[in-house]
């Protein structure tokens, strides 16, 4: 929802260079520029970022917590796509 | 705690206090029994959203009627490092009552609810924000005692089973050991300073001390849905556990200090490795609680007053935010 008018946005933060951005919480904000400002000063207070991202939260699209079975059970018995399911003697090195 | 007001009878009767019985209220608590931790668009029981949203809500207004006290500091603090400090602890109060509000958001309520339900008196808050700070010693009182003590609540939340809570509190209890060191370390600088100033330090004790053991809330035989809440776990320790933990790591901080609790019955009780302390005066609390503290209704106008004279800005900044996005829609078409 809105407050007057402001939209929500999440907010996104790389901690340092090399890192990707990882969702810290979200905001109101009346633009994104102004989301931008406000999350540097609610969620960076302490050098947490060297990088900011915010999108409206109306703009992301999600799973639904129902389909969880059909879109991620169907890897429980795939355990082949895993290194560990192969059987390689210890005499045979750096494998 | 800071959200005290979930022990008290509510009036409002559409709040269920019990899960029920339902296959899917079974589910959920086998969920939450596994140590799974549940997310905004999970099914939860409705009882569950909705003390969630009253226990969050009233936190987030804990934390923001908590700057209204150390505000009243700020032009004031002794020197420049103090005050530096002060701001730096009272923008922290408003950051973490905004992750709460968030999280709060996350189950169905709006932020113009949970301001408007602060607004018009119908929202609990912490009562010990409902007490004046008559002096400086006070703000290290403050950070020592209230923050001490919400420390003691607040890190077992970290583990509660609602992840945007729990998430939100792990980011709190961050910034919130700063707040009780720079508050002991203010206390120090009185307690060991000239004898006038630890007279200061001794009159803020004297006044914080109750109001402080009495923020963890009514004893655990008055406070009905405790059971409820620990079963869902988004509440981990009773009320009378956490306050007997707090005394017990407090008073040798005070004593280091040279400071008197105020409370003549306390007694270090070898046998339990406990301290016994003094009965508190639970009429002082309701009625605090009730909305008749010393400052209950200052702080309430307080708000509203920040509220109206910030309606231009945020009516200009909608206004603003709304032609920047026409113009962009323009300039694209």
């Amino acid at each position: 929802m809105t407050q007057h008018g402001w939209p929500l946005f999440e907010v996104f933060i790389r901690s340092k260079s090399g890192l990707s951005h990882k969702h810290a919480g979200s905001l109101h904000a009346a633009d994104a520029e102004m989301a931008l400002l406000n999350a540097r000063d609610i969620y960076t207070r302490r050098k947490e970022g060297v990088s900011i991202w915010v999108v409206e939260s109306k703009a992301i699209t999600a799973s639904d917590p129902h389909d969880k079975d059909s879109l991620f059970e169907p890897a429980d018995d795939k355990i082949y796509r895993h290194p560990t399911f192969y059987s390689i003697p210890d005499e045979v090195k750096n494998i | 705690m800071y959200t005290q007001g979930l022990d008290i009878k509510s009036d409002d009767k559409s709040v269920p206090l019990e899960a029920g019985d339902s296959e899917r209220a079974l589910a959920f608590q086998a969920r939450i029994d596994a140590g799974e931790k549940i997310e905004p668009r999970d099914w939860m029981p409705e009882a569950y959203r909705k003390t969630l949203i009253r226990q969050i809500s009233q936190h987030a207004h804990s934390e923001i009627v908590g700057m209204l006290p150390e505000g009243n500091w700020i032009t004031r603090a002794p020197s420049l490092r103090r005050k530096a400090v002060l701001l730096a602890k009272v923008q922290d109060e408003g950051g973490h009552g905004l992750y709460l509000y968030s999280a709060a958001e996350t189950l169905g309520i709006t932020r113009e609810e949970m301001v408007e339900q602060l607004l018009e008196g119908k929202a609990k808050y912490s009562s010990i924000f409902n007490y004046p700070t008559l002096t400086w010693a006070d703000i290290g009182a403050i950070g020592w005692l209230v923050d001490g003590a919400a420390i003691m609540n607040q890190i077992p939340l970290c583990r509660c089973s609602y992840g945007p809570y729990a998430r939100a509190m792990v980011r709190i209890c961050k910034e919130e050991s700063f707040h009780q060191r720079q508050g002991y370390e203010l206390t120090m600088a009185l307690a060991k300073g000239t004898p006038e100033q630890h007279r200061m330090a001794q009159d803020a004790l004297n006044r914080w001390w109750w109001p402080a053991v009495m923020m963890f809330g009514p004893s655990d035989a008055n406070s009905p849905h405790s059971a409820q809440s620990m079963q869902w776990k988004i509440k981990l320790f009773s009320n009378d556990e956490l306050r007997q933990k707090f005394i017990d790591v407090t008073v040798p901080q005070a004593e280091y200090l040279n400071l008197r609790v105020p409370d003549d019955d306390l007694e270090w009780d070898a046998e339990n490795g406990h301290y016994r302390f003094g009965e508190i005066d639970w009429d002082e609390f309701y009625n605090v609680i009730k909305g008749n503290g010393p400052c209950n209704k200052q702080r309430i106008k307080t708000r509203q007053d920040a509220h109206e004279r910030g309606a231009w800005v945020r009516e200009a900044a909608r206004a603003y935010g709304e032609k920047r996005r026409q113009r962009a829609e323009r300039s694209a078409a």
